[in-house]
């Protein structure tokens, strides 16, 4: 891989100025840190149960391994990306990026109680609020909420929408069922009734194996293994027709990688072809779907970027529309600033940088035109 | 991916195969076809108790399928019984309709690696086994076997191997993808150390009941979701293998991967490479980027065909995989059957066509 050798310093091949970055990850607060954020029962009974004390990092991405911590980020805490400060010095001002959606991924997603996830779900937006898009006007926010009680999680959106700093949903790619079940349309609808799309980010619950064939030994086989896990979930949204239902949902996939998307597209619309008889009310192929409604962040770019498989791919996938500017901050997808593979080429890349986020985020593209009428 | 050696080259002489399908469902006119080949023991056990597999329904799975038997509809044979039951038909239809030189059996029923009373697992093994040769392979010498190997049971699974070996009518070891774990893992490897001491290799087709949600994001609705998630768990298996460090310890085994499609293979490359790069001092007995082994050790069968849009974008798909990897199949009797004549819509070379169609199959068997 060339992309790894280039040097540090060098000038990017594609410039980020300007962009809008679709996945930034501040480093997940400690749960003691979410406690000025929680209402007096939990505050107390957290305390009493030392819950404080625990650390809510998920399996699915444990956050100081070498993928989720780029060595150059790297703070003495063994983290990347826990302050403010390391933020904006590493993420924002060298990449020249005008805005970006802080993802915060934590545990609270994932607690079997639904009361308690909700909870602390609520907290962590709020800490979100307060300690970084308060502080930086650079940043927006992604509400979390855990998608397993879809009443608790409708609440927890209601309860944020007024704070026009958060602009969108963010939902973890492997829950209990697959997403397009009936239990989770609840989600969708207040996501399309707010013009908040939803996105899926990698990781999830762990609570049945990744796979159809078991537990994977490693970390790295089960990051892998996501990449099958937002297949299904794509495939239970249109299947279930959820995108039918609720037409004006938009999702967004975040970490996801994309070049599994062509030959995805073919096999999901030729079995659909073969099948379509036992969803009669998905009346287009999945592909056709899929590009309407879904988006996917741009990093990892999955392609060996010394050939040619990028380039074919995007013309695969046939859709210029579909790709986010991410960096996925900090994690190790690529060296320096090439968050921008030279493929690309310059006018899809300011498309992937401006025009697809603005078209995605209804929030970002308000703020923008704020800021021309001035 | 770079250009890594292939364990096998095209040969020159082929001229005895011209059409070679690696995916033909054998089937019984009445699953009594089974008690010639099981002791009364396990006869009465089955007419007592029947099967006993890691999912809800014990008769039958609970997506069903789009047709009768998953069969096209002019596969059933006019003397009766379901399709691929009947040898004669198969023999009229199949073989003799579309010149198929040689026919790998790939049987499905009764699932032995996926019972869950070890003892009837095994019978059932062996009585498949036992079937094949006395129902196809005795009458029908374009038919090869597949050695029905019990995966949760390795120890089993060796014997049968050792004691199938020898009879070079079975080509392979077929195992099921889903399964308890995954197929690295090391309790499996006394199996692949039969397969490679006899120089047989590993064929996973598409099922298999390990007891885990058919996806990673849990159990589908429907049977297109549950189709799809087939492919995935190949998807899973090659990491598996791979990551586990099964081709560092046998580099001369050969797997197939049937009825899993293959469009998907070059970008699972990819990811598991741009991955281990990111991770590799997690899995440092994983000496090279997972695409290389991809590329030495596992071969796929080509149905069902991929049908991009447009047909063209196909090229840059087999040029990544090689042409090299890809073995023809039909899946007869089953629905989505691929006709030779009209499976591949872009244009292939004439040698492409030659090793795709038997060339490939001919080296990974080891025919020649």
């Amino acid at each position: 891989m060339n992309e790894m050798i280039r040097s540090l310093d060098s000038k990017p091949a594609l410039s980020t100025v300007g962009a809008i970055d679709c996945d930034l990850h501040p480093a997940s607060p400690a749960t003691a840190a979410l406690m000025p954020y929680l209402d007096e029962y939990w505050r107390e009974t957290f305390i009493m149960r030392g819950v404080d004390r625990m650390s809510l990092a998920m399996t699915a991405s444990p956050p100081r391994s070498p993928i989720n911590v780029r060595s150059d980020w790297k703070a003495k805490s063994g983290f990347a990306g826990d302050t403010l400060e390391a933020v904006r010095a590493q993420a924002l001002d060298p990449f020249g990026t005008r805005l970006a959606i802080c993802n915060v991924l934590n545990g609270a997603m994932i607690m079997h109680s639904d009361d308690m996830a909700a909870a602390l779900c609520g907290a962590v937006n709020e800490w979100l609020a307060r300690e970084w898009l308060d502080k930086e006007p650079r940043l927006r926010g992604s509400i979390i909420v855990s998608a397993q009680n879809a009443d608790l999680a409708v609440a927890e959106i209601e309860k944020r929408v007024a704070d026009n700093r958060f602009v969108q949903i963010l939902i973890l790619a492997q829950n209990d069922e697959p997403l397009g079940r009936r239990r989770y349309w609840p989600i969708y609808e207040a996501a399309a009734r707010n013009r908040l799309p939803v996105c899926i980010h990698a990781g999830g619950s762990n609570r049945h194996a990744p796979t159809a064939t078991g537990w994977p030994s490693f970390f790295v086989e089960a990051y892998v293994a996501q990449g099958s896990i937002f297949e299904s979930q794509l495939l239970s949204l249109v299947a279930e027709g959820v995108f039918h239902k609720v037409p004006d949902l938009k999702v967004v996939c975040a970490e996801s990688g994309f070049t599994w998307l062509p030959s995805f597209f073919w096999r999901a619309d030729k079995t659909w072809r073969g099948v379509r008889a036992e969803t009669p009310w998905v009346t287009e192929q999945p592909s056709d779907i899929v590009k309407r409604h879904v988006r996917f962040t741009l990093q990892p770019v999955e392609a060996p970027l010394e050939t040619d498989a990028l380039t074919r791919t995007l013309e695969h996938v046939d859709c210029d529309d579909i790709l986010l500017f991410s960096t996925d901050y900090p994690h190790a997808q690529f060296e320096g600033l090439n968050a921008l593979p030279a493929a690309l080429g310059e006018t899809l890349a300011r498309k992937i940088m401006i025009g697809n986020p603005l078209a995605t985020y209804p929030r970002i593209a308000a703020d923008f035109a704020k800021e021309v009428a001035k | 991916m770079s250009e890594a050696q292939t364990l096998e080259r095209p040969v020159e002489a082929k001229a005895k195969y011209n059409l070679i399908d690696c995916d033909i469902h054998p089937s019984m006119k009445t699953p009594a076809e089974i008690h010639p080949y099981l002791s009364q023991r396990w006869r009465d056990h089955l007419a007592t108790y029947g099967g006993h597999t890691r999912q809800g329904l014990s008769e039958t799975l609970s997506h069903p399928r789009m047709v009768p038997e998953v069969s096209r509809v002019d596969s059933w044979p006019p003397a009766g019984g379901p399709p691929g039951s009947d040898l004669p038909f198969l023999r009229e239809q199949h073989l003799d309709g579309l010149g198929i030189d040689l026919g790998v059996l790939v049987p499905l029923r009764f699932n032995a690696s996926g019972q869950r009373h070890p003892d009837l697992a095994v019978a059932l093994a062996v009585a498949i086994n036992d079937w094949q040769i006395g129902k196809f392979l005795e009458p029908e010498p374009r038919l090869r076997g597949s050695i029905i190997a019990t995966q949760e049971d390795p120890a089993s699974a060796v014997a049968e191997i050792n004691r199938r070996a020898s009879d070079k009518r079975f080509l392979q070891i077929l195992l099921p993808p889903r399964s308890i774990e995954p197929l690295g893992k090391r309790r499996h490897w006394p199996i692949f150390e039969a397969a490679v001491s006899h120089n047989l290799p590993i064929s996973m087709h598409v099922g298999g009941v390990g007891g885990h949600q058919a996806t990673g994001a849990g159990w589908p609705s429907y049977y297109i979701e549950e189709h799809h998630s087939q492919v995935q768990t190949m998807e899973a298996v090659i990491a598996s293998l791979i990551f586990e460090g099964v081709f560092e310890q046998f580099p001369q085994l050969k797997l197939s991967f049937v009825e899993g499609g293959f469009s998907w293979v070059p970008a699972y490359g990819w990811r598991m490479d741009k991955a281990w790069a990111a991770m590799r001092d997690e899995v440092p007995h994983v000496k090279r980027p997972p695409s290389e082994y991809l590329r030495e050790n596992i071969w796929f069968t080509t149905q069902p065909m991929e049908e991009p849009n447009p047909a063209k974008n196909l090229t840059d798909t087999l040029r990544w995989i090689g042409t090299d990897r890809l073995m023809f199949s039909t899946d007869y009797p089953h629905w989505d059957f691929d006709d030779p004549r009209y499976a591949f819509k872009v244009p292939l070379t004439a040698d492409e066509k030659a090793a795709i169609f038997a060339g490939n199959a001919v080296n990974f068997y080891g025919l020649n």
